[in-house]
């Protein structure tokens, strides 16, 4: 019996353009694309009328939890809320509490993804341990499929990194890294400025940022790595990026919606639901970073899912955990407040983060014939409020709280199969 | 006004009427039975993260003579345990049925997040670097007992101006009562970015002090040199001490003032500290009445029903 | 007779807010005198002279009274007995229900311990303020005996109060209000 899904009635926007047309997928693929190709052929049938088909997002560097701390999240509970956003695939960010740093947590992740909503692509820290001293067994991991590497929260010492980088250049992997100096932000809990002269709270400048991709770009230049900078926040960032990229460094960067979406004076009531990593910016930096999304002067559109336990953030502001639930919401936000056109928005939710993961075979790309079926049908009038039975992660706190969005996915079909219908999860 | 969570947002009518109530209270604590039967019936606790001994007991003594019941918690006693949550200790102190809670916490912000989990009225007994709002408002009251008014005072602030919930609170209470406040601070000891603050910004405490009505001194902290803020406090003496030298050029109705407890010999002299012109005792004598006036205005203000009219005898 | 040594006051504006509007004017400046000097005769045939009478003025409504019954005592008597202002907002049974706030200090300059006390205020109504007084008072010392004078009074008692010296007995509604000023006494409403 064949798996059919006929998608009728949409807008199919990708990176050759939108055109009005239907999409036929059968057993995981697709085999027809074109005004009435759905007509006359029997199936299950997702209404697109007045939404978008689009190649399915893939969010990077999401936060799932397991297996260091299945309370905050798990691999289904984060993916079923990347699937509500939209994706039909993550990267799964290398937890600080517990890096994937060998084979064996590497088969370890994979067992736990079996049921995952989507697909489940992992990225290995850089260094054992995350701690910045020996290399991780880089060449043996990417035999196993590993595409990324890159500790949280960056590496100290340069000669490491810079060791690092030539190892990984030769092996053709991307290595991501946090840019930030450790010790300039270190003590600090949220952007060092009038707002946190104010509120009594100790900052962490924006040169902490600037030093750290500096450093970045100098060492990539040399050693010819493929380099990923994750989640600027900074105007400067976006700067030197742009600079480099012009120079002909082989460079991706993503930024992640709350920095393009929210400022520092947010935090001015102690909120720690406001506390992420890096911290939100003021007015001019967010501004800086909702113009680089629209105008693809970065590549990839994070959600910045960090899945935090609540009594975390049951605390004063200065000792709770940075980071919150930006799943199943971000998606949303590339549309509206940040604005990007329906095919920018390809780009930075689907093209880039694809190629950037190494998946863009199956994920991201034109949705022509032949292509897997890993499809968003996003409509984006939609309305619904942060919170309640939207809200499947099981960290409660979220930045977003309380805000109304506009645009949400409808169906996000995986590899051929509806895993949400009409919004809703269907596992 | 349902909580006391910081002196920025207040405005001068506010303000003026916690001083004016504050005269008040002064005059209870004047007689032989320094004790109202105001707040009988209520109880206050004070939760106190950071020892200090001194401010919670002048909570705990405006409480009891506004004939409230006072409950005490503070790590010092470990009745806090470290490691619960603030929200768990909130709500347990709640429990036993409080109308208000007295909070000091390292960290800047705890009495907002207290206030969001508990009904009882909140009151800001210093939170980290951001506020201390009864300080300020004692501060104020010695000053305006002083001079009559402060519309146009002159105050230089001197010290660590960046790790000071004091200094905070006091530069949005005296400029909003109508003062002109100066900062006086090397730049590793002033907050990030100052710029939209209503204060006047130097690092040259001579050129301020032939010219101002009050000098109010911050503690100087050990630690400081430790972190590359300060190169050592003897270098801050130099620069930034009141020495007998450096007091001989201040007016002769100049006065000082110290939020406790004085570093002798650092921020001042232990001369200077002896001179009639210093008035930390009478900001400590302030502090209970100011606070009385703070938890009766909390506690004792009811929802304006009305029934009956005036001369309600 | 004497003429008021200072401004009249106006009774303050309604504790819950809002605007008093008059209906009736019961006394007119003229009558309220009268019954000052009245009242000023009543108090010392009852304690045979003021040598050992202090007057206390409740802020505000009865602080002007109380130097007015003074003035009137030193003319009948000779000499003019000491005057005094209670405040006795700390000492209400509303606190928490409603707004209370001081309408001035309390000062009481001579020692009130086996004195006759005579508590002074505009109009009485409930008797809640007196009891608070009387509460407040006890902070001071101990009075040989404490008596009340009040301009009018309204009824509606709701403790067992009862005045000793009264200008006038004015039968009210509960909802209306009465109001005494430099001019009289007037009853009146209040709106908004």
């Amino acid at each position: 019996m064949s798996e059919i899904v006929l998608l009728r009635g949409g807008v199919v926007v990708d990176a050759l353009g939108e055109r009005r047309a239907d999409v036929v997928v059968v057993d995981g693929t697709i085999v027809a694309v074109g005004p009435d190709a759905a007509a006359g052929r029997s199936g299950t049938v997702l209404d697109c009328d007045g939404a978008y088909v689009m190649p399915g997002f893939v969010d990077l560097f999401t936060g799932v939890g397991e297996p260091a701390d299945p309370t905050a999240e798990t691999i289904a509970t984060a993916t079923r809320a990347a699937a509500l956003a939209g994706c039909t695939a993550i990267v799964v960010a290398v937890d600080h509490a517990d890096p994937l740093d060998g084979p064996a947590k590497l088969h370890h992740l994979r067992a736990l993804a079996t049921d995952a909503a989507c697909a489940v692509v992992p990225a290995a820290a850089l260094t054992l341990g995350a701690a910045g001293e020996r290399l991780v067994p880089m060449a043996e991991l990417a035999a196993l499929g590993v595409r990324i590497f890159g500790d949280p929260h960056g590496v100290e010492d340069p000669t490491v990194l810079r060791r690092a980088m030539a190892y990984a250049a030769d092996l053709g992997v991307t290595v991501a890294l946090d840019p930030v100096d450790p010790l300039l932000a270190a003590g600090g809990h949220m952007h060092e400025g009038a707002w946190s002269s104010l509120l009594g709270i100790a900052g962490i400048p924006a040169e902490a940022e600037e030093l750290g991709v500096g450093r970045a770009l100098a060492l990539a230049l040399r050693t010819g790595v493929r380099l990923h900078l994750r989640h600027l926040s900074t105007a400067a960032s976006i700067g030197m990026v742009t600079a480099a990229r012009r120079a002909g460094l082989a460079l991706t960067a993503d930024v992640t919606a709350a920095h393009a979406v929210l400022v520092d004076g947010d935090c001015a009531d102690f909120d720690p639901a406001y506390k992420v990593a890096p911290p939100l910016r003021p007015g001019a930096d967010r501004a800086a970073i909702a113009e680089a999304v629209r105008a693809g002067a970065v590549d990839a559109l994070a959600s910045g899912h960090v899945p935090v336990p609540a009594i975390a953030k049951d605390v004063p502001f200065a000792e709770a955990a940075p980071g919150g639930a930006m799943l199943p919401f971000s998606t949303s936000l590339a549309f509206d407040p940040i604005g990007c056109s329906p095919t920018g928005a390809v780009t930075v939710l689907a093209d880039g983060p694809a190629r950037i993961a190494g998946i863009d075979e199956r994920h991201g790309g034109p949705l022509l014939e032949g292509r897997a079926g890993n499809i968003v049908v996003f409509d984006p009038n939609a309305t619904w409020t942060v919170g309640g039975s939207a809200h499947p992660s099981l960290t409660d706190s979220t930045p977003l709280v309380g805000r109304t969005l506009r645009g949400r996915a409808r169906h996000t079909l995986v590899d051929g199969i509806a895993v949400v219908i009409d919004a809703e999860a269907q596992r | 006004m349902k909580h006391l969570l910081g002196v920025r947002g207040l405005d001068r009518t506010e303000l003026t009427g916690l001083l004016d109530l504050t005269d008040s209270f002064r005059a209870v604590n004047a007689r032989p039975i320094p004790k109202v039967p105001a707040l009988q019936g209520r109880t206050v606790a004070t939760l106190f993260f950071e020892d200090s001994t001194r401010t919670r007991l002048s909570f705990e003594t405006a409480a009891k003579r506004l004939s409230a019941d006072t409950l005490s918690f503070s790590v010092g006693t470990s009745s806090v345990k470290k490691g619960e949550s603030l929200k768990d200790t909130a709500r347990t102190i709640e429990a036993m049925g409080v109308d208000a809670i007295v909070v000091r916490h390292s960290a800047s912000g705890a009495p907002w997040q207290l206030a969001r989990w508990v009904d009882a009225a909140v009151v800001n007994g210093g939170d980290g670097w951001h506020e201390h709002p009864t300080q300020a408002l004692l501060d104020a009251f010695t000053l305006r007992s002083r001079f009559g008014s402060l519309d146009g005072l002159r105050v230089a602030i001197v010290g660590d101006i960046a790790h000071s919930r004091v200094a905070r609170s006091n530069v949005w209470a005296l400029s909003t009562l109508g003062a002109e406040v100066t900062l006086v601070a090397p730049r590793t000891l002033l907050p990030p970015d100052t710029g939209t603050w209503p204060v006047r910004v130097v690092n040259d405490l001579d050129a301020v002090l032939p010219d101002v009505d009050v000098v109010y001194l911050l503690r100087m902290q050990f630690e400081r040199q430790g972190a590359a803020l300060v190169p050592s406090l003897a270098e801050y003496v130099a620069r930034f001490g009141l020495t007998r030298r450096r007091a001989d050029v201040l007016r002769p109705d100049a006065v000082v003032l110290h939020p406790g407890p004085m570093n002798q010999g650092v921020e001042i002299a232990p001369e200077v500290a002896d001179d009639p012109r210093c008035l930390v005792l009478d900001q400590v004598a302030n502090g209970v009445s100011v606070r009385m006036a703070v938890l009766f205005r909390l506690l004792g203000a009811g929802p304006v029903s009305d029934p009956g009219g005036s001369g309600d005898v | 007779m004497h003429a008021p040594a200072s401004p009249e006051p106006v009774s303050p504006t309604p504790p819950s807010g809002g605007v008093f509007v008059p209906r009736t004017r019961v006394l007119d400046a003229g009558d309220v005198q009268r019954a000052v000097w009245r009242m000023a005769h009543e108090i010392s045939e009852r304690n045979r002279g003021t040598a050992d009478v202090v007057l206390v003025g409740l802020a505000s409504g009865g602080v002007h009274l109380a130097g007015r019954l003074a003035d009137a005592l030193c003319d009948i008597d000779g000499t003019r007995p000491p005057t005094g202002t209670l405040d006795v907002a700390f000492h209400r049974d509303d606190i928490g229900l409603r707004t209370v706030m001081p309408h001035g200090v309390t000062d009481i300059p001579v020692e009130v311990t086996d004195r006759v006390v005579v508590l002074v205020d505009d109009v009485l109504f409930t008797g809640r303020t007196v009891r608070a007084a009387l509460d407040a008072l006890n902070d001071h010392g101990r009075p040989r005996a404490v008596q009340l004078a009040v301009m009018v009074d309204r009824g509606h008692r709701e403790l067992p109060i009862r005045p000793d010296f009264v200008g006038k007995n004015l039968p009210t509604r509960r909802d209306e209000v009465v109001r005494v000023d430099g001019d009289g006494v007037e009853v009146g409403e209040v709106q908004g």
